[in-house]
């Protein structure tokens, strides 16, 4: 994996976790207690039901879970898209269910990177163009071109979407996503609306991205093969996380059946 | 109530926003279509139950002096029906409170009867008896305008005596429904009024025992107007008759109906303007929601309703829109109409003059609007009902860009993709966005079209007032007169300098057609009076010919060079043929001009005129007023001031109304216009837009890109209206004010062009501002997991 991480002073990090993790590292998001519930009409959903959860730094976590099991809305949670009813979520310093709408947009601005299952370009701009529309407004970002090279799309960068197959769409959508080299890229159903020779690929790219640049990674998927390449693996059910596996040795991607 | 009524009236009140802005444009249409077609039709009724009930004569004459005899040759003539003599004369009056010097125009009306013709109305107060001296009866207009009541007097100079009017009574006439002096452009009842005596009273102050001077006859339904007028002129000319004339040459006939055809042009253009903006924004918003509801109709079809009945659905949204438009606009046009039918009241004095609402023309209104709305929308309710079930579950088919010239523009290359994403939106759907602009510019010329009319005037008024006349007043006698009455004139206190003139009722003919008006004979090097163009020039005063409106010389088929013919119409009538030196092309239009000593020569007569212009010292004024009042030669005194003054407050009365009108019709265009596209490109973008959002653009950032757009129609949209304001304010020239009474020039000022784009740049900010509002509501989740 060849990552190095030097450890950092005053992590808050349990000890059970120091233990129980192979490598010592920063934690990027630390949530406790996170419940949401969701009003429709009369009825409330119990989304989450009370969830702990640290994310280390360059770490490669799945989260996995049949739909309804809340793992969208712990994405959300984390991506400052949606607050929790109850419960903290920290990312490093800022905490994230103080911030107002303005203070999260820039978070996300700042610090995240997102990829949809639907991709989500704007129809309207090449993939070049697509990426440039985040780095212009990113200090410290990579050029759109180099962006677009780390997902192979280098032949394609003048395509407008609707020219580019569902995986060229899902690697321009990834680009765009790291363009601006945040901290955490979190990806929702990456690959939930391909098939599994273009997901492979798409995954391959996410992959790449968290080993090369060493962006945090989360991915949510119901899909348990892709749990393989993931250091760790974090499973959801009815709002709660029900198991936390770790994986000794991560899978390519292309070995992935499913 | 079925459940597609139901799913109806939902969908409307989803749509409340965009039906909102259609129903108001559509209102708009309606209103002004209703208001202009109601009060002309309100007018039309009351000026024909007036002259019918009235008797409203249908020919005129002036002579000098005629035995009462005339009048049974007269009525001899075949085609007349009715004659009736009268005595009419001009006097100056002195109102007491009053400095100014006004005018008087005293009729006759028979002792003991009511007239054959012209009957009158009487409002306040009895007819005047002729046994008692110097009663009569006022008109309603001078009475309004200096408060006079049935046992007020007015001191007017007859005949050279002065006389108190006793006034018993208030009156109405049909020949005065607009009362204006001659050679007036704006009626001024402070100064001018009507009176009416009995006949052997005015016979004795004037001297016309037995005889008459005006007459006015009517018609039999058979009766060919060209011959009376001919056989007319042949009985009258011994007795100095200057040429009878029909109803289209009568003062206020000739004003009511010149409003009437105004009226008439702008019932055509401006509801054509907005239902053109509401057809395009039903168009395009109906297509939308068709768009977006293709699943649904999928469902629909696929559980069995029939093409008709999705037909309908979607046909009864639209009607309800149409509908509820008209309902708006009827209600707001009759407002709109009373308010306008008050403002003429004041005007144009009827016995009575109540705003109709004519159903014949609210069908007309509410068949027009639906219609257009039907058509509007026929397209794309097709497409609803042709839409396949299959395919229509799919949803709409993504939208494809692709590279187009524009990408391989230098100034495009550098551009950022929030400027590209801009263009190409706009670029993807360039018929849509065509009309978007276009609606936005019609938005821009409807407030030119509102406004120019004011600039119009100004530009008549500063011609005609400043440059034209450097007068201070107008003094005409009763008789031309030698030099000695000027003389005097000269001597009176305050006066500065004078300039006399000759005004000389002719006929001009020229081949088969021939225009009666007055030659006026100005001195050749006059500079109080002066002969000016449209553009400013000064017309030097013809040395041996004369000089006529470039109008004039079309409608007589002459330019100039050419010769016409002039036959005066006083005095020993002389016939003379006359070179044209050149045209003026002036706004009056009817106005022929020639060297005063020509005219003199002509007329076989020394040194003689018809009155003076002056400029007087205003610190003198007062004194000079009282000095005129009391000189029994002058006939009328026009001070240039007052008819000023008259003028601006007539424009601030009724024209700035109708700018206000305006105003708010064409925010409504603007507002409808940039509101609806822009809920549009919300709905088409708000994926993208929600998108931009959760990857960290911020909310101006987004909002921004919304309004990019409509910034960039809006600014594309007023060149593009000021030059089609202009050009519509052409057509309405030429539709509605291009008659022979008047030509009123195309001025639109710079202030004007300003005042258009200012106001649809704020009413475009305001609805931009509104939607983009919107963008803080974006749904950020959601967006994410539904396919587009």
């Amino acid at each position: 994996m060849g990552k190095t991480n030097p450890r950092t002073e005053g992590m808050p990090a349990t000890s059970e976790e120091c233990r129980t993790h192979p490598h010592e590292r920063v934690p990027v998001f630390q949530a406790r207690g996170l419940t949401r519930v969701y009003r429709v009409g009369d009825i409330e959903i119990q989304a989450l039901r009370g969830i702990d959860l640290d994310l280390y730094s360059g770490e490669f976590v799945v989260l996995l879970g049949p739909s309804g099991s809340g793992k969208s809305t712990l994405l959300n949670i984390l991506g400052g898209l949606d607050a929790p009813t109850s419960g903290f979520v920290r990312f490093r310093d800022h905490d994230l269910v103080a911030a107002d709408e303005a203070a999260l947009t820039e978070f996300r601005r700042d610090h995240v990177g997102f990829v949809f299952q639907f991709y989500n370009l704007i129809p309207s701009l090449t993939a070049r163009e697509n990426v440039a529309l985040i780095t212009d407004i990113t200090p410290n970002a990579m050029r759109p071109e180099d962006a677009i090279r780390v997902v192979g799309l280098a032949d394609r960068m003048n395509h407008f979407p609707a020219q580019l197959s569902g995986g060229e769409q899902q690697r321009v959508a990834i680009a765009r996503a790291i363009a601006k080299r945040p901290d955490v890229l979190l990806c929702d159903e990456p690959t939930g609306a391909l098939d599994v020779t273009t997901g492979v690929t798409v995954l391959e790219a996410i992959e790449s991205v968290n080993r090369e640049l060493g962006t945090t990674t989360a991915v949510i998927t119901h899909n348990a093969v892709i749990a393989g390449i993931a250091d760790r693996v974090i499973s959801l059910s009815d709002g709660r996380i029900v198991r936390e596996e770790h994986n000794a040795i991560r899978k390519p991607p292309r070995e992935l059946v499913w | 109530m079925t459940a597609l009524h139901r799913k109806l009236l939902r969908d409307l009140w989803h749509l409340r926003g965009p039906a909102t802005a259609i129903s108001l444009v559509m209102a708009c249409g309606v209103a002004t279509f209703v208001m202009s077609l109601c009060t002309l039709e309100t007018l039309w009724r009351a000026q024909s139950e007036y002259y019918d009930r009235y008797r409203f004569a249908d020919v005129f004459v002036r002579v000098k002096r005629a035995p009462e005899s005339l009048a049974a040759r007269l009525a001899e003539i075949p085609g007349v029906a009715q004659v009736e003599t009268r005595i009419v004369e001009q006097v100056n009056l002195d109102v007491s409170g009053y400095p100014e010097p006004a005018t008087g125009r005293l009729v006759s009306i028979p002792d003991y009867r009511p007239p054959r013709l012209n009957q009158l109305h009487l409002r306040r107060g009895r007819r005047p008896e002729p046994e008692r001296e110097g009663e009569v009866l006022v008109s309603e207009g001078f009475a309004d305008a200096h408060r006079l009541q049935p046992g007020d007097k007015v001191r007017a100079i007859l005949n050279g005596r002065r006389q108190d009017l006793m006034i018993v009574g208030i009156a109405l006439s049909p020949e005065f429904i607009y009362q204006i002096r001659e050679g007036d452009l704006i009626p001024d009842d402070k100064r001018y009024g009507v009176f009416w005596m009995p006949r052997t009273a005015l016979e004795a102050v004037f001297d016309m025992d037995g005889a008459f001077n005006d007459a006015v006859l009517s018609l039999t339904p058979d009766a060919v107007p060209g011959e009376v007028l001919r056989r007319t002129d042949d009985l009258t000319e011994p007795y100095g008759g200057i040429g009878a004339f029909d109803r289209s040459e009568q003062a206020s006939h000739k004003f009511v109906t010149n409003e009437m055809s105004e009226l008439r042009g702008m019932a055509l253009v401006v509801p054509t303007i907005f239902l053109l903006v509401s057809a395009f924004l039903l168009q395009v918003v109906v297509s939308r929601l068709i768009g977006t509801q293709r699943e649904q109709i999928a469902t629909l079809k696929a559980f069995g309703y029939r093409r008709s009945e999705v037909g309908v659905h979607y046909l009864e949204m639209i009607m309800v829109m149409a509908v509820l438009g008209v309902i708006l606009g009827t209600v707001a046009g009759a407002w709109l109409g009373a308010s306008v039918a008050a403002m003429y009241a004041r005007f144009f004095r009827f016995p009575e003059f109540q705003f109709h609402l004519s159903p014949r023309v609210l069908l007309a209104a509410a068949g027009l609007s639906l219609t257009v709305a039907g058509l509007a929308t026929l397209g794309a309710v097709r497409r609803a009902m042709a839409l396949p079930p299959a395919e229509a579950m799919r949803p709409e088919p993504p939208a494809a860009y692709g590279t187009s010239w524009i990408d391989s523009q230098r100034v495009f290359r550098d551009a950022s993709p929030v400027v590209r994403m801009i263009v190409r939106q706009i670029a993807r759907r360039p018929f849509r966005s065509a009309m978007t602009c276009f609606g936005i510019s019609l938005a821009v010329a409807v407030l030119i079209l509102g406004s120019f009319m004011v600039d119009a005037l100004d530009d008549v008024i500063d011609l005609e007032f400043t440059v034209a006349q450097r007068q201070d007043m107008m003094l005409t006698f009763f008789e031309p007169t030698v030099g000695r009455g000027v003389a005097n004139v000269r001597h009176l206190t305050g006066v500065l300098s004078i300039e006399p003139f000759r005004a000389l009722p002719v006929r001009l003919r020229a081949q088969n057609h021939s225009r009666r008006l007055a030659l006026l004979g100005l001195p050749s090097d006059a500079r109080l009076y002066r002969i000016v163009d449209r553009d400013r020039r000064a017309i030097p005063v013809p040395r041996h010919g004369v000089v006529i409106s470039a109008n004039l010389a079309k409608a007589l088929e002459l330019s100039a060079g050419d010769w016409l013919t002039v036959e005066v119409l006083e005095g020993k009538r002389p016939v003379v043929h006359l070179q044209i030196e050149s045209l003026v092309a002036d706004f009056q239009g009817e106005s022929a001009y020639a060297d005063l000593a020509v005219v003199n020569r002509l007329m076989q007569e020394g040194n003689v005129v018809s009155g003076v212009f002056l400029t007087a010292d205003a610190a003198h004024l007062n004194a000079l007023y009282r000095q005129l009042k009391e000189t029994p030669q002058i006939a009328s005194v026009s001070l240039k001031g007052a008819a000023l003054t008259s003028i601006r407050q007539t424009i601030a009365a009724n024209i700035l109304r109708m700018r206000a009108f305006n105003v708010g019709f064409a925010c409504v265009i603007a507002f409808g216009v940039v509101y609806n596209s822009a809920r549009i490109a919300l709905a088409e973008r708000g994926r993208d837009l929600a998108t931009l959002r959760v990857i960290g653009f911020r909310r101006g950032e987004v909002s921004g890109i919304l309004l990019g757009e409509l910034a960039l129609f809006t600014l594309a949209a007023i060149p593009f209206g000021l030059l089609l304001g202009y050009g519509m304010a052409d057509l309405v020239i030429h539709m509605a004010y291009d008659t022979e009474l008047f030509r009123i020039p195309l001025v639109v000022n710079r202030w004007t062009y300003a005042f258009a784009a200012t106001t649809t740049i704020l009413a475009a900010a305001c609805s931009g501002l509104i939607v983009a509002r919107r963008v803080g509501q974006l749904d950020l989740i959601a967006v994410l997991k539904t396919r587009e």
